[in-house]
């Protein structure tokens, strides 16, 4: 049944019909599956991968990864001051890391001047944040497993034996 | 300019016309692609890249890199225990193409009778001639699924048939052979003393049951060319790498055409085959897997919407009949490219027994398979 994940991973689109049509199952049991798992939590949501950088229209959008080093709490560790800094929705993911600093943030705005007053005026006033580092995002290549530039393959001749 | 008589007796391909058609037209769902979608993983081609730099530009030996050689000698040992020296019993060819052209220009002389099957992949029958061969056309049928069966080659083999050409898994009908039912061949070759070259290209694809080589088999090692590459198994068709194994005898001679002919496979194309060996199992697996998984659903959909279609074991080819549509293979595939612009390759380019069928290959990604499922299924609607 982990297959079902496997083709929902690479396009969240395909129906539970033509999965149950690539992995021989019936339909409800592919349904069931699903729903199982939407249940569990396994499968979050679905969603689109996007490319802003290249939209035209005055929404693209400006991303920064900081560190964020902090005083973990007696008692819960690190999860009570990640949770504080992820409820905030200009951060779009939140990492606990070993090594030099603790926590990877992506914060998102709509421009630097957003990023920015989000960094010293939310987050680095936070009890228990003790410093941040910001870099901005310059250009993204792949994001999560997909690369964001079209590869096609158009170069195979039309027919061959 | 006169033209040699050999050459001028092979028949152009009856379905030039056809091809010609698809390649002139823009925005066709092309299904008659024998090649795999994916582009080579990316560890191979940076490998050949870094190699490159490295100013490795030369002829090889004639055998090939002696690294490659050795690589797939251990990769056959590990994987199916057969033993094959790479110093005396390897080649490596321009893919295999050209070891089918040598393996069949060392072993016949003029007149020496050769079986081939139909439908089969289309160089066997024409490379055959050239070496001068006589063939003899096995007629494979429908309802055994266009499998060679140990009662259909006795039909066909008469005193001083001296080899037989085997694809396995198929191209283009997709079907292999288990274990039992190649023991049952390999009797009839041992007992008709048949060389048989071997084409076991598509090996990777095969989805049902594990894959054996011919020459795995008792008896078969000493009669056997076994021709294998990296087309299929890692998306590598224009690197261009194939080779041959066998007997020291047949390999030299093979050697002896190879040296004279290609002089060697293209050493960029040999560097990225040692990487592919080395270290590409995975993404290999993973492309089979998404084969796999197209296989069923193009089948099941054929099925449905009113195309007969067997399960193929192997390939990335399903070879459905078309018969009760009423129309030839031709002129179904060229309906099909004008009025739903999806092209298929229509049956009789395999042989005159692949009337009523045509060859659709699946390597293509999953949108494009769905697209092409509703415009053949529109097509049967307005046209049947």
């Amino acid at each position: 049944m982990k297959e079902i994940l496997e083709i929902l991973e690479k396009d969240a689109r395909t129906t539970p019909g033509e999965i149950a049509r690539m992995l021989k199952k019936s339909v409800s049991v592919v349904k069931n599956a699903i729903k199982k798992y939407e249940k569990e939590g396994v499968i979050v949501k679905y969603k689109t991968v996007l490319n802003t950088d290249i939209l035209k229209d005055g929404v693209q959008k400006v991303r920064a990864l900081i560190e964020v080093r902090v005083a973990p709490q007696r008692g819960h560790g690190f999860d009570h001051i990640a949770e504080r800094i992820y409820r905030f929705p200009e951060v779009v993911s939140c990492s606990l890391l070993s090594g030099a600093y603790d926590l990877l943030l992506v914060v998102e705005g709509k421009d630097i001047q957003e990023v920015s007053s989000f960094v010293s005026e939310r987050l680095a006033t936070i009890d228990n944040v003790n410093s941040t580092v910001t870099h901005f995002i310059l250009k993204r290549y792949k994001a999560d497993g997909d690369i964001l530039k079209r590869i096609e393959r158009n170069n195979r001749i039309a027919i061959s034996f | 300019m006169k033209i040699s008589k050999v050459v001028e007796k092979i028949k152009p391909s009856g379905i030039r016309e056809f091809f010609d058609l698809v390649i002139g037209m823009k925005d066709v769902i092309s299904l008659g692609v024998g090649e795999p979608d994916f582009v080579t993983p990316w560890n191979i081609c940076e490998s050949a890249m870094f190699s490159l730099e490295k100013g490795y530009t030369s002829y090889t030996s004639n055998k090939g890199l002696y690294e490659l050689r050795f690589a797939i000698s251990r990769y056959l040992k590990n994987k199916f225990s057969l033993s094959y020296n790479p110093d005396h019993n390897i080649l490596i060819t321009t893919g295999v193409s050209e070891a089918v052209d040598l393996a069949l220009r060392a072993i016949l002389n003029h007149g020496d009778k050769i079986l081939i099957p139909d439908p089969s992949y289309v160089s066997y029958d024409p490379v055959s001639e050239l070496a001068g061969g006589k063939v003899i056309t096995v007629k494979t049928s429908e309802s055994d699924n266009f499998k060679l069966t140990p009662k259909l080659l006795k039909k066909y083999i008469s005193k001083g048939v001296k080899a037989i050409v085997l694809n396995y898994p198929a191209n283009p009908t997709g079907v292999s052979y288990p274990k039992k039912e190649l023991m049952a061949l390999s009797r009839v070759f041992i007992d008709n003393d048949l060389i048989v070259i071997s084409d076991e290209i598509y090996d990777e694809l095969t989805y049902d049951f594990p894959h054996t080589p011919l020459a795995a088999l008792p008896g078969m090692k000493q009669r056997t060319i076994y021709l294998n590459g990296f087309s299929k198994t890692f998306a590598m068709t224009g690197w261009r790498v194939g080779y041959a194994c066998g007997p020291e005898e047949i390999i030299s001679a093979m050697t002896k055409i190879h040296q004279y002919t290609m002089l060697c496979a293209p050493v960029m194309g040999q560097l990225g085959a040692i990487e592919a060996l080395r270290g590409s199992a995975k993404s290999a697996l993973e492309m089979k897997r998404e084969y796999k998984r197209r296989r069923e659903f193009i089948v099941s959909k054929l099925n449905e919407i009113g195309l007969y279609c067997a399960m193929p074991e192997g390939t990335f080819y399903v070879f459905p009949s078309i018969k009760n549509t009423g129309m030839g293979s031709v002129d179904f595939a060229k309906g099909l490219l004008s009025k739903e612009k999806v092209a298929v390759v229509p049956g009789t380019a395999f042989g005159p027994q692949g009337e009523g069928h045509i060859r659709i290959a699946y390597a293509s990604d999953m949108d494009n398979l769905k697209e092409a499922a509703q415009r053949i299924e529109h097509f049967l609607k307005n046209n049947v």
